[in-house]
């Protein structure tokens, strides 16, 4: 407990300044602050399955669509009270979450990421078949609206109960399994490491966590869910996200969802190209000068200071 | 004799370990000279460090000039390097091993053909079979023509001998003498088999933990007490 | 530095397994078979390699770059959008369609090889999620680019083979798809030809194979990695041409559910093999075509869920792609 006690004081600090923040902000940046704890939610979940399993997904947008119309439906439908839906969000994705990870441990690396990816790109047409009950390509709401203060609240709330239980899961047994199958399945069968549970309780978990961001993100999105809100762009951007905050390591996800979650929006007023399309060149540059600078994320620049730091 | 290739206070390494401490050795043309040592003595390394597929420091002279740039370069400056495990491209067939073995070679070939031909006589046969599925024997063979055709100065072997059986390793090494003999190749080979590595080289290192323990003529270290007692056998 | 051998050496020449090839043998007699019978189903069948070639192209273009980086290129649907509207914007500026299309190509291929060496280059050796990640930041990239230019306005084309409806029997056949398939094909052909009988193209092969042994015996492994991309971007072009007319209209979406099918082609017919991801184009196009017609359940909503539960299904069964092979590492 001593060793990690500069790290408490952080927290602390961190939870502080996190609690604080609101009141300085205007509605419209409370909102915005609101959708970084979202995605650090998800960047969390695919930052559990794909930086510490090694098994990659590119899936997660499915998870989410999966835990955002729960919400959507629940509410809309029997008028469920919206915090209560995130649990239960968290329990019907994780369910999912199983479900692909079964069939998930046949399959590894680029197959693994591609099968994750069609998955990703088939779901959020499934609300369109079923059009009558989930509202089609409109989409669904919640019987109720929120505001900005209350979504804070809620999701820096959750974010932090998420990062909570994702650091205590992974800092035990969990967490050691987790990190030698990512490093030697060989290995880690020959220590005694039972790779089918592992592997799909980490699919479990990383899916739930996508799933309670996906109930959160409806809430954030005035209440809808709508299946182009959930497309494969929403996956690729929350591997975007992973990947910047440097995959086997929890210290970065913080930035690595600011990241994301903040550049395209600060992006739109770059001056340069102007108006929306300026976002997207601005924001691809800045993913690509990203990787280029720190290809192991932000996670990744500790060890790199530690052994500079050691060589000085 | 002109000193073909010359290592001074050659430092090498992979990553932070270190695998060699200031080597130092010279090739004149037309010799063989064999490299010799226990297992981790540096003997690969030093041949690495030649053909710059690892981190070195340290002065390498090639006939005459600084060897510089990757091993692509090097390879196109006359030096073929035969590494550990042959670098046979298993998936393709002989022939296209042997053509590769001519890429840095412009200009008709056959020629070249014909004189592999005339050295491994049964290669004509297996052209187009995929040479992964060759014995080790023949892979050896495939990896010596496979560098002959690139028409080397120079030819670095890498344990010639791993693997094959006894009658196979003479039969390899009677090649790589003719080579030497009649084409002019000089030979600088690493071996584990002091005993046949000696027979054939003229001059000779025994390398120990990465630095150069002994040289000299082959027939003095055949009878040097600590090569008898350690790498003899006797 | 021990080179982890990738894959240890087949016994047998690099042929797909029976089962595999039964399934095509029996495919092919249920085409021919139903094509006699019903000419909806012709017709559906020869669309289908139309569009199932197309796709087979950008497919080869994703295998081409795997099997060198091992890197799944997540713009190059978006570069091959990207080369038809610099083709479109020649013919605007007077050029002919030919000779922009041929123009066009020769674009590509310089775009495929700065790309590499300005993007990728950088983050190759460092981590494979770090390469895939800029080639997401590309897409992004290109796509805000095209927008800024040429807005997101759709915009039209000349149609290069006319609208012309050829008839064999009583079965319609356009123009445009035998067109489509003929330059494929031709296109895919004569890359086969590079890489079977030139030494460039067997130092590219050897470069992918074994990249260490390949540098000893002197192949410039860096400069042929852009070479590849050049090729790959060439590949897309040429897709990327021949969807244009397909779809009627120019718009920056050209090109993102080709790449989704391209996607399910190439890990259908298993990433390692280019011949693989050709069939699998292919077969993804007559696939889509008849289920779309017969299986009233499906319509065009739920045409792309489909064709990734078909991949699903195959990868379930052979996890290594129809005619990909089971990479043996040594521990």
């Amino acid at each position: 407990m001593r060793r990690n006690a500069p790290a408490l004081v952080a927290v602390a600090l961190a939870a502080l300044f996190f609690a604080l923040l609101p009141f300085g902000l205007s509605d419209y940046h409370r909102g915005l602050a609101a959708s970084v704890a979202v995605y650090l939610i998800a960047v969390l979940g695919l930052n559990v399955l794909t930086g510490y399993t090694g098994q990659i997904s590119i899936g997660h947008s499915a998870f989410m669509a999966i835990g955002g119309y729960t919400t959507a439906i629940m509410s809309h439908y029997h008028n469920t009270n919206l915090i209560l839906t995130l649990p239960l969000a968290f329990a019907i994705t994780f369910g999912c979450g199983v479900l692909v990870g079964l069939p998930a441990l046949r399959l590894s690396g680029v197959y693994l990421a591609l099968a994750t990816f069609a998955l990703a790109v088939s779901i959020p047409q499934l609300p369109l078949k079923f059009s009558t009950f989930t509202g089609g390509s409109a989409g669904i709401s919640t019987s109720k609206s929120v505001s900005n203060s209350w979504l804070y609240g809620v999701s820096w709330s959750t974010a932090a109960i998420a990062f909570l239980f994702t650091w205590l899961v992974l800092r035990g047994r969990t967490g050691r399994a987790f990190r030698a199958i990512r490093d030697s399945e060989v290995a880690a069968t020959s220590s005694g490491v039972t790779l089918a549970i592992y592997k799909t309780l980490a699919f479990g978990v990383s899916a739930a966590l996508a799933g309670v961001a996906g109930s959160l993100f409806v809430l954030a999105t005035n209440g809808f869910a709508q299946p182009n809100e959930f497309s494969v762009t929403l996956s690729l951007k929350i591997l975007v996200g992973a990947a910047v905050a440097g995959l086997g390591s929890l210290w970065g996800v913080l930035l690595g969802a600011a990241f994301i979650a903040l550049l395209p929006t600060l992006s739109a007023s770059a001056p340069v190209i102007g108006s929306a399309h300026g976002q997207d060149v601005v924001f691809g540059l800045f993913v690509i000068v990203v990787m280029i600078l720190l290809p192991t994320g932000v996670a990744g620049l500790i060890p790199r200071l530690r052994r500079l730091r050691a060589k000085a | 004799m002109t000193a073909l290739l010359e290592l001074r206070d050659v430092h090498a390494r992979y990553g932070p370990v270190n695998a060699l401490h200031g080597v130092s050795l010279t090739v004149d043309e037309g010799e063989i000279v064999a490299v010799l040592g226990a297992n981790g003595a540096g003997k690969t390394t030093t041949l690495r460090a030649i053909s710059n597929t690892v981190h070195r420091d340290g002065e390498i002279r090639f006939a005459g000039n600084a060897l510089r740039g990757g091993p692509e370069a090097v390879a196109r400056l006359g030096v073929a390097h035969v590494p550990e495990g042959r670098g046979t491209f298993a998936e393709l067939t002989v022939w296209e091993n042997l053509r590769l073995g001519a890429y840095t070679r412009r200009g008709n070939l056959k020629d070249d053909f014909a004189r592999v031909g005339a050295y491994f006589p049964w290669l004509e046969d297996r052209r187009y079979q995929q040479a992964g599925t060759l014995s080790g024997g023949e892979q050896q063979m495939l990896a010596l023509a496979r560098a002959f055709m690139q028409r080397p100065r120079l030819l670095l072997l890498d344990e010639p001998s791993l693997g094959l059986a006894p009658l196979l390793v003479t039969e390899v090494f009677r090649i790589v003498k003719e080579l030497n003999e009649n084409e002019g190749v000089t030979v600088l080979v690493v071996e584990q088999n002091a005993h046949i590595a000696l027979q054939l080289a003229q001059t000779a290192y025994v390398l120990e933990v990465g630095r150069v323990a002994l040289s000299g003529p082959s027939a003095d270290l055949q009878q040097h007490e600590s090569v008898r007692r350690s790498y003899l056998g006797y | 530095m021990v080179e982890l051998v990738r894959k240890l050496p087949l016994p047998q020449r690099r042929l797909p397994a029976s089962p595999v090839l039964l399934l095509l043998v029996a495919a092919c007699i249920f085409l021919t078979v139903g094509s006699l019978r019903s000419t909806i189903f012709a017709q559906l069948t020869v669309a289908g390699v139309a569009t199932g070639v197309v796709f087979g192209s950008l497919a080869l273009a994703l295998v081409l770059i795997y099997r060198a980086t091992e890197v799944i290129n997540f713009a190059q649907g978006e570069m091959a959008m990207a080369m038809v509207y610099v083709a479109y914007q020649l013919t605007l500026w007077g050029l002919s369609y030919w000779e922009a299309f041929f123009l066009t190509l020769a674009i590509a291929f310089v775009f495929g090889v700065v790309t590499q060496q300005v993007f990728i280059r950088p983050v190759q050796g460092r981590s494979v999620i770090a390469v895939v990640i800029v080639t997401v930041g590309l897409f992004i990239l290109i796509d805000g680019l095209v927008e800024w230019k040429w807005s997101a306005n759709q915009r039209f084309m000349q149609a290069p083979f006319g609208n012309k409806i050829y008839h064999v029997g009583s079965v319609p056949i356009a123009r445009q798809d035998i067109g489509t398939i003929a330059i494929t094909l031709v296109s895919v052909s004569a890359l086969w030809a590079f890489f079977r009988f030139t030494k460039l193209g067997l130092g590219m092969r050897a470069g992918a194979l074994r990249p260490a042994a390949a540098r000893l015996v002197g192949v410039r492994t860096n400069a042929l990695l852009a070479v590849g991309w050049g090729l790959a971007a060439v590949l897309g072009a040429v897709a990327g041409l021949m969807t244009e007319p397909a779809e009627y209209v120019l718009q920056p979406t050209l090109m993102q559910p080709v790449l989704l099918y391209a996607f399910a082609a190439a890990v259908l017919g298993g990433l390692e093999s280019p011949g693989g991801a050709l069939v699998g184009g292919i077969a993804l196009g007559i696939f889509l075509n008849l289920v779309g017609q017969y299986v009233h359940f499906v319509g065009s909503v739920l045409q792309l869920p489909i064709a990734f539960a078909a991949l699903l299904l195959v990868l379930l069964v052979k996890p290594t792609g129809l005619f990909g092979h089971r990479a043996v590492r040594k521990v």
